[in-house]
């Protein structure tokens, strides 16, 4: 479409890992004002490629030109330098300082050779009221939920008056106003010229705001293509190079339910203040609970208060029953056969040292305690049996947790909890952050699990994928439980209406 | 990975040794009288089996994030409740053994302030350091309690072929390395050191691991305070141990363990603690000047580190660059 030379132009770009061809010949081109998108699954290569040009990981072949002339950055500093600025898909950011210190870290403007803290923090107030964001440039980063601190991420981006912005999936823990405030401002800087790289998996934001897709898929480019041009299926076809049924095989299982009154796990009154107001809940074997809202609505809240992550204020939970012990913890839950899969796994979900075999029996492990190790052969066992059933890559249960890609991992924390045979699995945003083709997997992994009468209860920002996989819907808002849907009144627009207004016309609890 | 981070204090090693052969041909000789076998190897063994024994303790704590830096004053604790208990019975047996409950307790105060009042470790343990010592002193009221008791004697200065001290320490490494490596317990201690939070969630008993840990230090510590004052059947309350978690830490570091948690190697830290002990035997051999001794030490440890260091070891070996590997870590 644009007929300008392209600002970025990476040829034949060859990167290897030890023992893995992470990018194999991939051509790559980005126009001054345009957004571009770059799709492709889990461990297509998309976070190498962007690392590739970057500076972060060197090249083993190929040439990247900017502006023309070829360049080749030794680290991300001097890309930046060069106008190139990255947003990560998690948060790199400092907690522990201030939201203005965040955005201008590495160039605080000094006065008399010390930082000068009034100018900072009032021009990073100019760049906040620039995205839209009303928040205290003097708070500490970390008292504000991820998504604030994604924008402040983007904020310190667009801080350095980049030509090239990166996003690397920006939009995958923001709600739906927050996303369209991000795309406001892409638009904006698209306007001023800015070329701009953003990864997503939502297939809608594509066509919502780029101008042109690259497509890679295990380390090759598939193509590039004007977006205008590209129907929805050819474009997931490219990304996940199959054809689509297996999305279609998970279809909505309502009102086939319940043989079993008696619930698995009851909830009552159950609260902890500041976090989620007192509620009831109960979920039964072989049914898939949902748990619908707006982020910050108290979603994961919830769950933990029913793993006893937390420590409950108010109420108790019951499993077949029996009162769990008030300060079990997550011991208690887990022995009761709750199990749940958090939604950073970064941070509370794996440990990122270990390999993927140690990863996947922790939780085995620490239930049978320190002396009794589980076999080898029969974590051999279940490792192999997980890696193929849930088609991790690399099949490698010796690989280190870390380095493999979202998708991947989360795919690894799923096993460790499958491993341990839960009655109720919670999964906070199982599908957060991770492609079509996985996404589809693990929800089809979901509901074959339900079948087998597990008791699931699926968290999601993603509504549609809420409604499509869950028997019954719970609904949040403001860290209250206003309702319950299910059978046909648990639909898209009738969710979308209660989140919005607190209050229905079916069933409203409050 | 591992195999690279033994490599550097393996060599260090090496070369030290080297530097000793070349200095004082003899160094490698070995005689053996009475059953015994003595030499300058030898010596080295002996002199660094209480820096090893408390190293290897300290290898778990470090593995869980953790640091202990009270083990010196445990170790004076032990040497002082076991010789004022000693000069007043005669009992050694009973000594020792009220002496490594007493470590115990102590193992179990610290566990306490750091896996159930959620204390740094660094400050928590330095409550222990600073009071230890005047634990000791108290026991000792003030005074180098000698004593003459030949089944104590044993213990530091004894000898079963090689010095009982070192089969007491190679005992307790290799016991260390059935237990953590034969069971999930090692799993589990790199699994707490790595991501605590993560841990608990999986239902790892972290709490129990980082107390248990900390109990295992201060035992190592005691044993090693027996060895150290048997040795001069003397309990010293202010210079018995004096600085030696600095060598143990030392050890550890160069045995390529990280002070960051996660992933440790007992093979390093025995390869750690024979530097460290060869290092202080080299000063003497070459006729280092005195006052020059720890000027020396530095220049070596600052050496072994620099070989080790993330950005300089691979431009070394051509291992896979770590930045590359800490990259895609944080992904």
């Amino acid at each position: 479409m644009t007929e300008s030379p392209p600002l970025v132009d990476m040829r034949g770009i060859h990167v290897e890992f030890p023992g893995v061809k992470a990018l194999e010949d991939v051509d790559f081109r980005l126009f001054p004002g345009e957004v571009h998108a770059l799709m492709g699954e889990n461990g297509a290569g998309k976070s190498t490629l962007i690392k590739a040009l970057t500076g972060v990981h060197p090249l083993e072949a190929g040439e990247i030109h900017l502006d023309g002339a070829p360049v080749s950055f030794p680290g991300p500093a001097q890309a930046q330098a060069a106008g190139i600025s990255t947003v990560y898909q998690e948060v790199n950011l400092c907690t522990n300082l201030s939201v203005a210190e965040n955005i201008l870290l590495g160039r605080e403007p000094r006065r008399f050779g010390v930082i000068d803290g009034r100018t900072m923090r009032a021009r990073a107030a100019t760049l906040l009221a620039r995205m839209g964001l009303t928040i205290d440039p003097g708070s500490a980063l970390g008292s504000h939920p991820i998504a604030v601190q994604q924008l402040v991420a983007i904020a310190r981006a667009v801080a350095v008056d980049a030509r090239v912005l990166i996003l690397d999936e920006p939009t995958s823990s923001l709600d739906t106003d927050e996303v369209a405030e991000l795309f406001r401002i892409i638009r904006v800087l698209r306007a001023e010229g800015v070329a701009v790289l953003f990864v997503t998996h939502f297939i809608e934001q594509v066509y919502e705001i780029s101008d042109r897709v690259t497509v890679l898929r295990n380390g090759k480019l598939v193509g590039e293509y004007a977006t205008s041009a590209l129907s929805r299926i050819d474009l997931v076809s490219a990304m996940i190079g199959r054809e689509l049924g297996v999305l279609e095989e998970v279809e909505r299982r309502s009102e086939r339910r319940s043989a079993d009154p008696a619930p698995l796990l009851r909830a009552e009154g159950l609260g902890r203040a500041g976090a989620i107001a007192p509620f009831d809940l109960e979920i039964h074997a072989g049914e898939v609970v949902g748990l619908a809202g707006l982020l910050g609505s108290g979603r994961t809240e919830l769950a933990r208060l029913l793993f006893g992550a937390d420590r409950a204020d108010t109420g108790r939970v019951l499993m077949d029953g029996e009162p769990l012990r008030q300060r079990g913890g997550p011991r208690a839950a887990l022995a009761k056969g709750i199990a749940f899969s958090s939604e950073d796994r970064k941070a509370d979900g794996l440990v990122a040292d270990l390999t993927v075999r140690d990863n996947m029996i922790l939780a085995m492990q620490a239930a049978r305690g320190w002396a009794r190790q589980v076999p080898r052969r029969t974590a051999d066992e279940l490792v192999e049996k997980y890696l193929t059933e849930l088609d991790i890559r690399p099949a490698n249960p010796d690989a280190v947790v870390g380095t493999l890609s979202g998708g991947n991992q989360q795919k690894v924390l799923l096993a460790r909890w499958l491993i341990t045979r839960p009655r109720l699995l919670i999964l906070d945003e199982p599908t957060r952050g991770i492609d079509v083709g996985a996404k589809a997997h693990i929800q089809k992994v979901v509901a074959d699990l339900a079948a087998d009468g597990m008791a699931v209860l699926f968290i999601s920002a993603e509504l549609e994928e809420v409604v499509r996989i869950s028997d019954r819907i719970v609904v949040l808002r403001d860290r209250h439980k206003i309702a319950e849907l299910s059978g046909s009144a648990a639909g898209v627009d009738e969710v979308m209406e209660l989140i919005a207004s607190g209050s229905t016309k079916v069933e409203a609890l409050s | 990975m591992t195999r690279t981070r033994l490599l550097w204090p393996a060599l260090a090693l090496v070369a030290l040794l080297l530097l000793n052969l070349i200095v004082e041909p003899s160094f490698f000789e070995l005689r053996l009288q009475d059953g015994h076998l003595f030499g300058s190897l030898v010596d080295i063994l002996r002199n660094g089996a209480p820096t090893l024994l408390i190293a290897l303790g300290m290898t778990l704590v470090i593995a869980t994030r953790g640091i202990d830096l009270s083990v010196g004053a445990v170790a004076a604790i032990a040497g002082a409740v076991t010789c004022t208990y000693i000069a007043s019975t005669g009992d050694a047996l009973t000594a020792m053994a009220l002496a490594l409950g007493v470590c115990v307790v102590l193992g179990l105060w610290n566990g306490f302030l750091v896996a159930v009042l959620g204390i740094q470790p660094i400050i928590a343990t330095l409550v222990l350091m600073t009071a230890g010592r005047g634990i000791a002193m108290l026991l000792t009221e003030g005074q180098i309690v000698t004593v003459d008791n030949p089944l104590f004697r044993q213990v530091g200065a004894g000898f079963l072929f090689l010095p009982i001290a070192i089969l007491i320490s190679l005992a307790a490494l290799v016991a260390v390395a059935l237990v953590t490596r034969r069971t999930a317990l090692g799993m589990l201690i790199e699994s707490v050191g790595v991501n605590p939070e993560a841990s608990r969630l999986a239902g790892v008993r972290s709490r129990t691991i980082i107390w248990t840990v900390y109990v295992f230090a201060a035992l190592c510590s005691g044993v090693a305070g027996l060895m150290i004052s048997s040795n001069v059947s003397a309990a010293d309350a202010n210079s018995a141990g004096l600085w030696i978690e600095m060598d143990a830490i030392l050890a550890v570091v160069i045995g390529g363990t990280l002070l960051t948690g996660g992933r440790y190697s007992l093979t390093g830290t025995l390869l750690g603690a024979l530097t460290i002990q060869t290092l202080t035997t080299t000063v003497y051999t070459i006729g280092v000047p005195p006052e020059v001794t720890l000027v020396f030490k530095a220049g070596v440890v600052i050496i072994v580190c620099l070989l080790q260091a993330p950005r300089v070891a691979p431009a070394l070996t051509r291992a896979p660059q770590p930045r590359q590997v800490e990259e895609a870590m944080a992904r």
